[in-house]
């Protein structure tokens, strides 16, 4: 479903992407995980093109994202972004926010996509917020809306890059309940995370990157008890044991 | 020397007065009108990506910084004017608007760069065109912010007005100066006719204030 193929990629001197290729099949959950800087965060945006790739090729659902001759606003319909800051639009309403781009963008009319945004912020546990701006709402709660709002555009695939970093400890498992869900519906998914735990539950693969490079892949039971790659071991005797 | 008051000139001209202070509204909210899209227009090409579009916006913002409104108003008229007259009126609007324009477009670029970077990756990221973020995300959110410095703008281009009397742009301030011209009462006058430019920038800030607390209101 995504296909990284040769990417690499330079911010002015700085090489922050080498030689990054790595196959997310359909329905899997993938975590990107590595200490800060290695990259993830510009890795899972080049997924959807908020990032430039300088030399090789992204594939989502058969469609070549940087290819200079790709509708870029028609791919990223197909996959959903959730950002560790929500970045929701203050201005609008709960269900504002969700039902914005499938009318905008893909012309629904006010009634379907107001049905459809209506059933997600349900099933998202948000049911009697429909009408509060992300001012009134609680870190996990905004981070749920601004899952429905990825969600309302029916992506094949969803990026999340550390969506609950910003989140206060007890909101945490809220936003993660609702990722696992994606994860049991076959949601194809790369999750950039430091819940290691909830890694080594939902997801197919660990993707650890250090230093623009992809230093190791494996399957959860093997990579956190046995992982091959030194880096790997450094890392997660720093993180486990905190 | 013993200067005798006679305010009875105000009200036995009120007419006059109302008129005047009507076609200075008229001219500035016309003008207004037409320097919201210019600053709009020049805003947002003062950040796009094009580098021509982007030296053209800031050589109009920068020229109209640069040179005074009086001498604006003057070239229009008596300069432009030998080639293509407009007439005191709309020469009078076309100053007012092109140099209010220039103001505003400063306002509006700084209103779009304060809303978080975020919240153009989002709209992109749902598949929003560059196009369709800066209308339904963007610059909505840049108008909340830029409706304080915008009401300034709109307060100063309505003190501004008042210059288009050197190219017979008919106003209150004009109008006040034939009166004046006629019945010698200076003070009196000048006086009442700050006092009406006092009464329409204050009302005007007042409605605003108003504007903007509904719309804080909604975002609670
Ligand atoms: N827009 C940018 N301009 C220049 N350098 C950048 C930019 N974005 C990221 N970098 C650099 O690229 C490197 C990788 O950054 P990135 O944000 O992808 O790391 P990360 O793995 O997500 O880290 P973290 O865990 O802290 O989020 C860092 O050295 C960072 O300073
Ligand atoms: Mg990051």
């Amino acid at each position: 479903m995504i296909s990284i193929k040769n990417v690499n990629k330079s911010f002015g001197n700085h090489h922050v992407l080498t030689d990054i290729n790595l196959e997310v099949p359909k329905s899997n959950v993938v975590a990107l995980i590595g200490p800060s800087g290695a990259g993830k965060s510009t890795l899972i945006r080049t997924i959807n093109a908020l990032e430039e790739i300088d030399t090789g090729e992204i594939i989502v659902d058969g469609i070549s994202i940087h290819d200079k001759k790709t509708d870029i606003n028609k791919a990223r319909t197909n996959i959903g972004f959730v950002f560790q800051s929500f970045n929701l639009y203050p201005f609008l309403s709960a269900l504002e926010n969700v039902t914005i781009a499938p009318m905008k963008v893909k012309g629904l009319s006010k009634a379907e996509a107001e049905k459809r945004g209506k059933e997600l912020l349900t099933s998202l546990g948000l049911g009697d917020k429909f009408d509060a701006y992300p001012g009134r709402l609680s870190g996990g709660q905004q981070q749920r809306v601004a899952i429905a709002r990825a969600l309302a555009m029916d992506p094949q695939v969803m990026l999340f890059d550390e969506p609950t970093s910003a989140l206060d400890p007890e909101m945490v498992k809220e936003v993660l309940d609702a990722i696992r869900q994606l994860a049991n519906d076959g949601m194809t998914m790369v999750v950039v995370t430091h819940e290691m735990g909830f890694a080594k539950e939902i997801c197919d693969q660990i993707v650890f990157m250090a230093e623009g490079k992809i230093v190791e892949v494996a399957p959860p039971e093997k990579f956190f008890t046995n992982p091959d790659s030194k880096r790997a071991q450094d890392f997660l005797s720093v993180v486990l044991n905190h | 020397m013993d200067i005798q008051l006679d305010w009875s000139v105000i009200p036995n001209n009120m007419d006059v007065f109302i008129q005047g202070a009507l076609l200075t509204l008229e001219i500035s909210a016309i003008s207004l009108l037409l320097s919201i899209p210019l600053g709009v227009i020049f805003g947002i090409g003062r950040i796009s990506r094009n580098p021509v579009i982007r030296f053209i916006s800031s050589a109009y913002v920068e020229i109209m910084r640069g040179v005074p409104l009086l001498v604006l108003l003057m070239w229009i008229y008596f300069g432009l004017g030998q080639f293509f007259s407009l007439g005191s009126y709309w020469g009078s609007i076309v100053g007012l608007a092109t140099f209010s324009g220039a103001f505003l477009a400063e306002i509006v670029r700084s209103g779009i760069q304060a809303v978080p970077k975020g919240q153009m990756e989002a709209a992109r990221s749902a598949g929003m065109s560059n196009f369709q973020a800066m209308r339904y995300i963007i610059l909505p959110q840049a108008f909340r912010r830029i409706l304080p410095p915008m009401a300034s703008q709109f307060i100063i281009l309505i003190k501004d007005s008042s210059l288009i009397s050197v190219i017979a742009g008919v106003d209150l301030t004009l109008k006040a100066k034939n009166l004046a011209a006629t019945s010698f009462r200076y003070i009196e006058i000048w006086t009442f006719v700050a006092l009406v430019y006092f009464i329409m920038t204050f009302s005007l800030s007042l409605i605003i204030r108003q504007i903007e607390k509904r719309m804080l209101k909604n975002e609670q």
